[in-house]
């Protein structure tokens, strides 16, 4: 007996760890281009599950609209800064990057809602509406600050974060959501059942990995990303536009952060501010890895997953306090590790 | 001028003190109470990260230390309000001292993620306490008493928190305008420059952590009294962030910003909380959207907060007059002429296999001026580090005067009574000349924050900065003591650096290429001036390009090659040494 419920605790943790993982890779594929601590990555998250929860009962979620709004948005950034040189060929490809595709993406979404698709269209759906918003975010609140310090840059993430989760409130509503499955059942491995949409979540985070592993050694685009994060200056010296390479990871991130709310909206209720504690768990790992290494962030994401997973059992009250506890010796351990120069 | 700031703040203290009696509704005198209990702990978050740099998402949490202490001992165990002020502080501070000493070993980007990181740890554990009543939390809290006089009502309370923020926001000036205060605003220009000069870096950062926990604590305590009611949800990351936004909002650096901040925030607030939801149509925070916004829109266009653009709106400061010092700092017995002051025996660094200085040995009297000089690379720099301890030795001692034992810190570095200059110049900007000099001075003082909160540090801070004053006519800079260090030509703050130094009183000098960026003129005056530091009997190094400069100047020359020391002796003599010959120019091996 006593066996069973470690091996569903184990299960648990891995699974939820897992989710951790792929939040974990984005966050430390972000800060390495662009030195941004993205504490909104569990936005994405919710905007994720939520979207797809309303796509399940045929209601146009709110994020198309706010992916129209963020595209305006970032439209008039463009605009401010090509004043000084207006340029029609700068100003086309904005206008069909900010305006162009949100609108497509809006008006399609309108079409396939009410079709009552399958579950795939609907996963993709919900993709395809979050992850432009990435890039809208990096134009509107951190390309601006590209040369701030990185101290600035996570109290911008705050503000993000409090912008997006309160967005989320005014589309989705207090209410919490659960999305169903991508394919429902489960089957058993000895004497445990799993859950079809466990194993999504392991072999998404499995394929993610490996993905990220091509993307980063064998493209063009993930070697200038690398560029960039080794050294930002040395990048563009070499002709790497490190703004784009910005976009990209922005991107790359909100993809991730979508795929994920596609992934835990079925198996857990999800409200507008549940992004936030899931992407700061993703946090807590990336931070054992030293927000550099995507390896040990994966490793450390499965411990933070079997450390809840354990913790609500034995303590389920002090579950929080336990998993966010963890993170002070981490930190310690990295400030005494990492070696820091004095900025001159 | 008329119009000068301390008329203006008498006027602010009086419409203050006059706003209960006005025909105002009753919940603009709730609002006010609420802005006066944020602007606390506000102001102790401009300590923390607008002067300590160091930036905390987790302050709410020690409001609810506070408040819980009281609420607790006057529930539960029947203490009176008044009883429990202290026993509220001391808990902010308990708790404060310890996760301080975990938060500010943490560095960069770790700190503020620490600090979200025990925020939502302490939330999570309010909600959990028996004795804290769970996330129901404890009520009928009693309110305070003062003469049989109960503060019921808002209006009677609005004076005790007004009170406490104006009283607060006065001893934080005083404190920041003190030979402390001058060691704290030195922490977020980098904190080398402080050390050398015997400023305890873990020490200063802790002191402003306590500082900000202890007028959390305050705030908290007030709240409970307020309120008469406490649960967990005031005390959660989000009222954390929010405590941080006004500090951002109203300028990190200004005691006045963080009350003007808090009142921005909580007004607006306010307004959004009534407007929004009928535009939503839903209700739900959403002022945390406007928020959001507001915090990056501000990191963008006014970084340095709102506050600044009023201040330039009020009539400047005048110069100030210093006041009249009574006394002089007592002076160092300098040794006698030809006592060593350093001695490095076959001091060594290596990292990893690169051996950058190889077993130097040379030392420097008192009345010597000492030049170390070599190519690029020769290993100057990274031997300078090794005196002054800002790098440790792979190998062999750096003895300084009768001392036994290599020093472990530039702090003990600067105990021995020896100043340095900085080769990239390290001044704080945004400090005025005279305060920076004055930073050189520190060991010199020894008044403590009581001491600068009380401003009873009045007679020796007038010493010090009569000290400062005296340094900075000697280097030729009198006319720029109250600029902004930031103001300053590159030449004129090397010249700076060296007027800190001498605020030391040292018995020796160690100049890191003091003459690079100087004119002409500036090279002559600093030669005559260290040529009298050198006949009152003070010891000179200087590492530096210049060798016409360095020839007309020194006694003794120490030439470095790769690591290794190649010459000695008087510039005659190393001129025509041939090993030096052939290292700057090249030989025929």
């Amino acid at each position: 007996m006593e066996f069973t419920i470690l091996a569903f605790l184990v299960q648990d943790g891995v699974t939820n760890g897992a989710i951790y993982a792929l939040l974990g890779l984005a966050l430390v594929l972000v800060f390495a281009v662009t030195r941004v601590i993205f504490i909104p990555q569990g936005e994405f998250v919710a905007y994720g599950a939520l979207t797809l929860a309303f796509l399940d009962v045929g209601r146009m979620p709110g994020t198309a609209m706010l992916l129209v709004v963020f595209g305006i948005a970032a439209f008039l950034f463009d605009l401010v800064e090509t004043r000084l040189r207006p340029g029609l060929p700068a100003l086309a490809r904005s206008a069909a990057i900010n305006l162009v595709l949100p609108f497509a993406i809006y008006t399609a979404a309108l079409f396939i809602v009410p079709t009552e698709p399958n579950a795939f269209v609907k996963a993709l759906l919900t993709i395809v509406i979050v992850a432009p918003m990435g890039l809208y975010v990096y134009r509107i609140a951190y390309r601006p600050l590209s040369d701030a310090t990185v101290l600035v840059l996570l109290i911008t993430s705050v503000g993000v974060h409090l912008a997006m989760m309160g967005l989320g409130l005014a589309f989705f509503g207090a209410e919490g959501f659960r999305a169903r499955p991508l394919t429902a059942g489960s089957f058993s491995v000895g004497f445990m059942p799993v859950a079809a949409q466990a194993v999504w979540i392991y072999g998404v985070t499995i394929a993610a990995m490996v993905g990220l592993y091509f993307f980063f050694e064998k493209t063009l685009l993930g070697k200038a990303l690398r560029a960039t994060a080794v050294n930002r200056l040395g990048a563009r010296l070499v002709g790497v536009r490190t703004q784009l390479t910005g976009g990209t990871a922005f991107v790359l991130a909100a993809t991730i952060g979508a795929v994920s709310g596609v992934l835990i909206a079925p198996i857990t209720t999800v409200y507008y501010d549940t992004g936030f504690l899931i992407g700061l768990k993703g946090f807590v790992a990336a931070i054992i890895a030293g927000l550099s290494s995507f390896p040990v962030t994966a490793l450390a994401a499965i411990g933070v997953g079997l450390v809840e997973a354990l913790a609500s059992f034995y303590a389920s009250n002090f579950k929080e306090i336990i998993v966010f506890t963890l993170i002070i010796p981490v930190l310690i351990w990295r400030s005494l590790t990492t070696d820091h120069h004095e900025d001159d | 001028m008329a119009l000068d700031r301390r008329l203006i703040g008498f006027v602010g203290i009086a419409v203050v003190a006059a706003v209960p009696f006005l025909p105002i509704p009753p919940f603009w005198i709730t609002l006010l109470n609420n802005i006066g209990l944020a602007s606390l702990v506000a102001i102790g978050l401009v300590l923390l990260t607008g002067v300590g740099g160091m930036t905390s998402f987790g302050q709410a949490a020690l409001v609810g230390f506070g408040a819980y202490t009281t609420a607790v001992l006057t529930t539960a165990y029947g203490f009176s309000p008044w009883a429990t002020l202290p026993l509220s502080l001391l808990a902010g501070a308990l708790v404060a001292l310890p996760l301080g000493l975990i938060t500010v070993r943490l560095s960069g980007h770790f700190l503020p993620l620490g600090t979200i990181a025990w925020g939502l740890a302490l939330y999570y554990l309010f909600g959990q306490i028996q004795l804290f009543g769970r996330y129901d939390g404890i009520t009928a809290i009693p309110p305070l008493e003062l003469a049989g006089h109960r503060f019921f009502s808002s209006g009677s309370i609005y004076y005790v928190i007004w009170g406490c923020v104006i009283a607060v926001a006065i001893g934080a000036r005083n404190l920041l305008d003190s030979r402390v205060g001058r060691s704290l605003r030195a922490l977020r220009g980098g904190t080398q420059a402080a050390e050398a000069f015997g400023v305890d870096i873990v020490r200063a950062k802790l002191t402003v952590f306590v500082l900000a926990g202890v007028l959390a604590a305050l705030s908290g305590w007030l709240y409970a009294h307020m309120q008469r009611s406490v649960n967990p949800t005031p005390f959660g990351l989000n009222m954390g962030i929010e405590y941080l936004l006004m500090a951002v909002v109203g300028g990190a650096g200004h005691v006045w910003g963080a009350i003007f901040g808090a009142s921005l925030v909580l007004i607006l607030k306010d307004l959004l909380q009534r407007f929004l939801p009928d535009l939503v149509g839903i209700t739900g925070n959403f002022e945390m959207i406007v928020f959001g916004i507001l915090l990056v829109a501000i990191l963008q266009f006014s970084r340095d907060g709102l506050w600044p653009l009023i201040l330039r709106a009020l009539p400047a400061r005048k110069r100030r007059p210093l006041p009249k010092a009574d006394g002089a700092l007592g002076r160092r017995k300098l040794a006698p002429e030809g006592t060593t002051l350093v001695k490095l025996e076959a001091a060594r660094k290596t990292f990893g296999g690169l051996v950058a200085v190889n077993d130097v040995s040379f030392d420097v009297k008192a009345g010597q001026i000492v030049g170390l000089i070599g190519p690029n690379g020769a290993g100057k720099s990274t031997t300078f580090n090794l005196i002054t301890a800002i790098s440790p030795l792979s190998g062999g001692k750096v003895i300084f005067g009768d001392a036994t034992a290599s020093a472990k810190s530039p702090r003990e570095v600067a105990r021995h009574g020896i100043a340095r200059t900085f080769q990239h110049a390290k001044v704080l900007p945004e400090m005025t000349v005279l305060e920076n000099v004055a930073l050189g001075a520190h060991l010199r003082g020894r008044s403590g924050v009581v001491r600068s909160v009380l401003r009873l540090d009045r007679a020796e801070e007038a010493i010090l900065l009569a000290e400062a004053e005296t340094q900075i006519a000697r280097v030729g800079l009198a006319d720029y003591r109250d600029r902004p260090a930031g103001d300053l030509a590159l030449g004129q703050i090397r010249i700076l650096e060296i007027a800190r130094a001498l605020s030391l009183d040292p018995a020796l000098l160690l100049l890191d290429e003091p003459a690079a960026g100087l004119r002409h003129g500036e090279k002559q005056e600093l030669a005559e001036l260290l040529k009298k530091l050198r006949a009152e009997g003070v010891g000179v190094l200087l590492v530096e390009h210049d060798m016409s400069f360095v020839m007309g100047l020194v006694d003794h020359l120490v030439v470095l090659d790769f690591g290794t020391k190649i010459a000695e002796g008087n510039p005659a003599e190393v001129r025509r040494h041939p090993a030096v010959v052939s290292a700057y120019l090249g030989g025929v091996s």
